[in-house]
């Protein structure tokens, strides 16, 4: 298991991940897979659906079900070691039929290597619009779930925060990324204003969200000694 | 030398002044005052977009806003007389900027700068207000996306002239918004939706979904 908090410094690479460089020529369609892409085929078998290349990118759409325990693999794994979690994010498609995807965007710094992992969603049912969340994996995950959930409605198990991000809490028009949410919104102009003069800003900007102090276990050494000693921190 | 009329441009100031002997100058309060608010108006700067970037640009050599003695930018709305409103007003933003405004002592005066504050502009979206008119009252627009400085130095120009015209015995003038207490809005809801009307290009965007 690599130690997610190794520092990386500047010719840190595993010695065979290849020399930084300019991709020439690189394929539509049908490029050499990442080595990731095997690998899990080779540990995850049927929970990998299926495994694309477009201009040299590896997509892998894995089981909805096994898409932590695939990520958590992919993280701790020596040989894959993608310790960057770039973005999460979702598709929604004009085709209705078509389920939504929540999509992965995976950097394993070590081997320069970069892998977009995306899990189809479940349109109906008790687990309609779910999956596992990865903040147990990545702690970046948090706002972009949060964000994720905010604009698509896709409720991500176990993070620990689930609220709206960029939308105020109390917003009652639906989530405004998906298909069916008209561009100017539901309700009319003035009753949108009217909610949103409703709002009290300081609940929405506590102060409280934003202390240091919780985050005490999280900080670094240094900064935790610093802390310890009563050093101010600006708030 | 002797009694001197008023010019023109203000026809309430007489001066004499006679050899050997004290200066004298008459002229209207309100012609006073006003000269006075006028030159020194201190802006609060409420930038949110690239309309600030201009903004900010009208503060530097080369524009100088100093000239118009707007050089004390007031970060407290307390200490502020105009309140420039440069770039987009997310709902989000709405309760804050009015708060802002109601922040701000009497006499004071709003700039909305640029295309998005005064209309949304290209922003016709679920999350942008449409026009901060719907939320504060301003006294003058300045239209462009982003307007350059010169466009903004005339919009100060405009209300320093506004500024120059007022009465201290007009009361109206001074009345403070008063939001309605149960929806805080301060113009009819039905006004709101037909200011937040599209326009231009955006009327024949349709509707994603009825």
């Amino acid at each position: 298991m690599s130690d997610a908090f190794a520092i990386m410094r500047p010719g840190f690479a595993a010695p065979d991940a290849p020399a930084p460089a300019t991709p020439r020529a690189v394929a539509h369609r049908d490029g050499a897979p990442n080595p990731g892409a095997a690998a899990l085929r080779a540990r995850f078998g049927p929970a990998i659906v299926r495994v694309t290349v477009v201009w040299g990118e590896t997509t892998v759409v894995v089981d909805r079900q096994r898409a932590l325990e695939v990520i958590r693999w992919l993280h701790d794994d020596p040989t894959q070691r993608y310790d960057y979690l770039v973005d999460v994010t979702a598709v929604e498609f004009r085709d209705t039929e078509q389920p939504l995807e929540v999509v992965w965007h995976l950097r394993s710094l070590p081997f320069r290597r970069f892998l977009r992992v995306k899990a189809e969603l479940d349109t109906k049912g008790g687990a309609a619009l779910q999956v596992d969340s990865v903040w147990s994996v990545y702690k970046a995950a948090d706002w972009m779930e949060r964000e994720c959930f905010d604009m698509f409605g896709i409720r991500f198990a176990g993070h620990p925060d689930l609220r709206r991000i960029l939308m105020w809490e109390q917003y009652r028009e639906g989530y405004p990324l998906r298909k069916d949410f008209p561009l100017r919104g539901r309700f009319s102009r003035s009753e949108q204003l009217r909610q949103a003069l409703a709002a009290n800003p300081e609940s929405r900007y506590s102060m409280e969200e934003l202390t240091i102090a919780d985050a005490y276990e999280d900080l670094p050494r240094d900064m935790r000694d610093r802390l310890g000693r009563g050093e101010r921190t600006g708030e | 030398m002797g009694l001197t009329p008023g010019t023109p441009s203000s026809p309430s100031t007489v001066s004499l002044d006679p050899p050997g002997s004290e200066f004298w100058v008459t002229a209207k309060l309100d012609d006073l005052v006003n000269w006075g608010r006028k030159n020194s108006l201190w802006p609060m700067p409420f930038g949110t977009a690239c309309c600030a970037i201009e903004f900010m640009a009208s503060a530097a050599s080369t524009f100088d806003i100093a000239r118009f003695g707007m050089e004390r930018m007031s970060f407290s709305p307390r200490q502020s007389d105009v309140l420039i409103c440069a770039g987009r007003v997310p709902f989000k933003l709405a309760p804050v900027l009015r708060r802002i405004w109601q922040q701000m002592p009497q006499p004071k005066w709003a700039i909305s700068m640029g295309a998005c504050a005064s209309s949304g502009g290209m922003f016709d979206s679920y999350a942008v207000v449409q026009g901060i008119d719907t939320i504060i009252p301003v006294d003058v627009y300045v239209p462009g996306c982003p307007p350059r400085p010169e466009g903004l130095l005339y919009g100060i120009m405009m209300l320093q002239q506004k500024v120059a015209n007022e009465r201290l015995s007009d009361a109206r003038l001074r009345n403070e918004m008063e939001p309605d207490p149960v929806s805080r809005l301060y113009i009819p809801p039905d006004t709101i939706d037909e200011l937040s009307e599209p326009f231009g290009n955006s009327v024949h965007q349709t509707r994603s979904a009825p």
